[in-house]
């Protein structure tokens, strides 16, 4: 097991560095952009700008890149962006991170148990007018994108109804009620396509367990209908499903762009998206690895939680 | 047991040989009854699928909406008209049917004043913009408020144009030539609301009616920062017209209001020309049809306009072809190279099978986001769809690629194929004839699936604004809502119909997938995608 932990590591460290390379290239490829910002000289600006090796040949900066990211944990300067001009990357990240998390975080822990427990009471009430109703109610979720709920949220809770406020409050305390409450809007949109995502999932697992001879025998041993399923559907079910869940979590870091523009939450993709538009190739960088790294990791925890959880699959192994 | 062989066919002469007799054969039963291809059995079972049926007309009628809606609509993506913007939908059918939603109007509470600015533009050019002149007035506590149905295209009213000699002189033949009247008298300017006190008031050509500047209040009590004008009404409560005396030095001899007395001035010489007051919806007609021969008579805006002023239905119908278009062309490519990809992969297997899932491996690692971002810092001044297509290619082959792979490492070592081989067909036979027809069903369900994931992908990207797709002549349906965005609030109708757009294609997309998957593959039906 640990052999195929190390190996999976491994294998997406590789396929990591190798696509932060070839984005690290092409970022290179493209000329250096350097707005110089108020009363600041051009002469300056290019002047900090080859100091920091900007201008050295492609290969020799790629070194110093991994040299400084490894030793010193820099991952540059902000250049463009007016309000991060001269600040280190990291610490822009880092002070963005808080709110993505937390509308992420909130949204999953919303949505993964109302959404399990839709699709156990699909699946047990198979087939029943209750059934088609969540089923249907499911297809509608899935399909619909989770801008246009987050137009209807903002629409009808927040401006119709005047529960919510319409944008995500800014400011630095994420934990007092006024933030929370700004929040929410956001994390209803989010959570909506989730919930449907693992009722779907659930009663497609779950129902196929209930046929299953096993559960049978666990009737004719004696057993009434909500210990059986409690103690045996639920948790082979919960075998595919778990992973998911796990991998949800880690996925909250990159959150949603579409969502944090519409609700206007400062937030990483906020910082993305203008990092983009104005060009500033270190921000871009550095979200592009971690965009990828959580993606990657995502992927690796859920093949590994699937062999820590049900030890009859071992991917990989022979 | 080569040479066996060789012995024994050295030994019989060929002339030994005779035709097996058949007449056994011929009392066996024939093959009745009609023959069920794959197709066809997938077909039947389609058909008995009965929200796919639904969900396959709605996207036939979306897809015809695409095709139609900016060949029968007069307008066109890059036509704009900053007077008639966010008017509401209308529907001409709701309109003559006196409902009360979609008939171009929006419903307004107003105070006196505006209400009488308002009134006033009824009185004058004959077009009421409050709805079937039916108002409902309360008072509160600073002053009377009205509540009624008001109709933005009539309450566009009048405007002051500056005209040049040539063009006042054609206006002028066309109102003698058509009977209409274009032009109304131009007021006083000593008259209007003050320049220097109210100068958006001043340039307002709707108040054609005495006023008296006042201080305003809002509807909280706490006075405005501008002033406010109150009509002054004659004694029997008819507006007082502030119209310019006539001196003819306007250089008018066209049609006149209340017959041909020449009481009214109706122009005011400037440098280039003439300024004039002129009815914008006879206006508009004339500009339309003599000077842009477009044929556009009247202002009809089915699903409204934008805050730019452009018609919703025409920039709809364009990006929802643009939709189509761009997401049934990547999904065509997709499947193409990604199932000669996959195919390749699961077939031969072995070393190529490592090295191509290695490459496919990391490709799809990289976030979508990320390769559209280096693509539109590098080719982003050239075309936007280019990049879309690229992107969606560079990432969207591989799901197809695993898909078929899969099939193709299932089927390709079944007694059959086998039996192939020994006979002689070569590779590409056999990956056509014997092991491609397995795949099929998912190939067609994966690539139908991939369109509505396309078309949000793309309607996200330039909601974002990372791709811009509007160019003056094409627009996305990810544009429109996101210019819709703002007005969310104030004009939520901008954001109803491409939202509404939206949802019906994904819905049916995602219903019409998963009928054809349960069609072509019965043994999967109800389980996850």
């Amino acid at each position: 097991m640990i052999r195929y932990v190390l190996k999976r590591i491994g294998l997406m460290l590789l396929s990591f560095v190798i696509i932060m390379t070839v984005c690290f290239f092409l970022v290179k490829m493209l000329p250096l952009v350097v707005n110089a910002s108020l009363g600041q000289d051009a002469e300056i600006a290019e002047a900090q700008i080859v100091a920091r090796g900007y201008r050295d040949p492609v290969l020799k900066q790629y070194f110093a890149y991994i040299r400084r990211i490894i030793v010193d944990w820099d991952w540059g300067v902000g250049v463009n962006m007016p309000e991060y001009v001269g600040q280190p990357v990291w610490g822009v990240f880092v002070e963005k991170l808080p709110p993505t998390i937390l509308i992420n975080l909130y949204s999953s822990l919303f949505a993964v148990p109302i959404g399990i427990l839709l699709g156990v009471y699909a699946a047990l009430k198979k087939n029943s007018w209750q059934d088609h109703t969540i089923s249907v109610l499911v297809m509608a979720l899935v399909s619909v994108p989770s801008y246009v709920t987050a137009f209807l949220v903002q629409y009808l809770l927040c401006f119709k109804l005047g529960w919510l406020p319409l944008t995500m409050s800014a400011g630095q305390d994420y934990f007092t009620w006024q933030t929370f409450r700004s929040m929410l809007p956001a994390v209803f949109s989010l959570s909506f396509g989730s919930i449907a995502g693992y009722a779907r999932f659930t009663r497609a697992e779950l129902s196929e367990v209930l046929t299953g001879e096993y559960l049978l025998l666990a009737r004719a041993k004696g057993l009434t209908r909500s210990q059986c399923v409690a103690r045996h559907a639920l948790r082979n079910a919960m075998t595919p499903i778990f992973p998911s869940i796990i991998a949800e979590f880690i996925a909250v870091m990159s959150g949603s762009l579409i969502i944090e523009k519409i609700f206007s939450v400062p937030g990483v993709g906020k910082l993305y998206l203008t990092a983009i538009t104005s060009l500033d190739y270190d921000f871009f960088m550095m979200l592009s690895a971690f965009y990828t790294f959580i993606g990657l990791a995502a992927g690796i925890v859920v093949d590994i939680s699937y062999g820590f959880i049900d030890p009859r699959i071992r991917v990989g192994e022979k | 047991m080569n040479e066996e062989n060789k012995r024994l066919e050295t030994q019989i002469p060929k002339s030994k040989f005779e035709f097996a007799k058949r007449s056994g054969l011929e009392n066996s039963e024939n093959i009745s009854g009609e023959s069920v291809g794959y197709f066809k059995d997938a077909w039947r079972r389609f058909c008995k699928n009965k929200s796919s049926l639904v969900a396959t007309a709605i996207i036939g009628f979306l897809l015809l909406f695409s095709l139609i809606a900016p060949v029968i609509s007069p307008y066109t993506v890059s036509y704009q008209d900053d007077r008639y913007k966010f008017c509401p939908p209308e529907n001409k059918l709701c309109v003559s049917l006196g409902l009360n939603f979609w008939d171009g109007c929006e419903k307004k509470i107003l105070p006196e004043h505006t209400f009488q600015y308002y009134r006033a533009i009824g009185t004058e050019t004959g077009e009421n913009p409050i709805k079937n002149g039916k108002y409902k007035s309360e008072l509160r506590k600073n002053g009377s408020y009205y509540s009624f149905r008001m109709n933005s295209v009539n309450a566009v009213g009048c405007v002051f144009l500056s005209l040049t000699k040539a063009e006042y002189a054609s206006l002028q033949d066309y109102q003698d030539r058509t009977g209409r009247q274009v032009i109304y008298p131009t007021t006083n300017p000593s008259a209007r609301p003050s320049e220097r006190e109210a100068p958006q008031l001043f340039t307002d050509a709707n108040y054609w009616y005495k006023t008296q500047l006042v201080s305003g209040k809002d509807e909280q009590g706490f006075p405005l920062k501008q002033k406010i004008a109150v009509p002054v009404f004659e004694t029997n409560g008819e507006f007082i017209n502030i119209y310019a005396s006539y001196t003819g030095l306007d250089g008018y001899r066209s049609l006149r209001l209340e017959g041909q007395e020449k009481l009214y001035d109706y122009a005011i010489a400037n440098q280039t020309g003439y300024e004039v007051r002129v009815k914008y919806a006879e206006y508009y007609r004339y500009y339309n049809c003599e000077v842009l021969k477009n044929g556009i008579e009247t202002p009809n805006f089915l699903f409204g306009t934008t805050q730019a002023g452009k018609d919703l239905f025409t920039c709809l119908g364009s990006g929802a072809r643009l939709s189509f278009l761009l997401a049934l062309s990547i999904s065509f490519v997709n499947m193409c190279v990604g199932g000669i990809y996959g195919a390749i992969e699961g077939y031969y297997g072995g070393g190529a099978d490592l090295v191509m899932e290695r490459i496919s491996d990391i490709l799809s690692a990289v976030p979508f986001m990320i390769v559209i971002t280096l693509l539109k810092m590098h080719f982003g001044s050239t075309s936007q769809l280019l990049i879309l297509f690229v992107a969606f290619f560079l990432t969207g082959w591989i799901s197809m690629a695993k898909r078929v792979r899969m099939q193709f490492y299932r089927y390709k070592n079944r007694e059959y194929v086998l039996s192939a081989k020994t006979l002689g067909a070569t590779d590409g036979r056999i990956m056509r004839k014997h092991v491609l027809p397995n795949a099929i069903g998912t190939i067609i369900t994966g690539s139908v699936l991939s369109i509505p994931a396309t078309i949000f992908s793309e309607s996200s990207l330039s909601y974002l604004g990372i791709i811009n797709l509007n160019t003056g002549s094409m627009t996305s349906v990810g544009t429109l809502l996101s210019n819709a965005q703002p007005y969310l609030t104030t004009y939520p109708y901008m954001i109803l119909f491409p939202a509404l757009f939206i949802c019906l294609l994904m819905l049916s997309f995602n219903l019409f997938g998963n009928g054809l998957r349960d069609a072509f593959n019965p043994t999967l039906r109800g389980e996850k995608e």
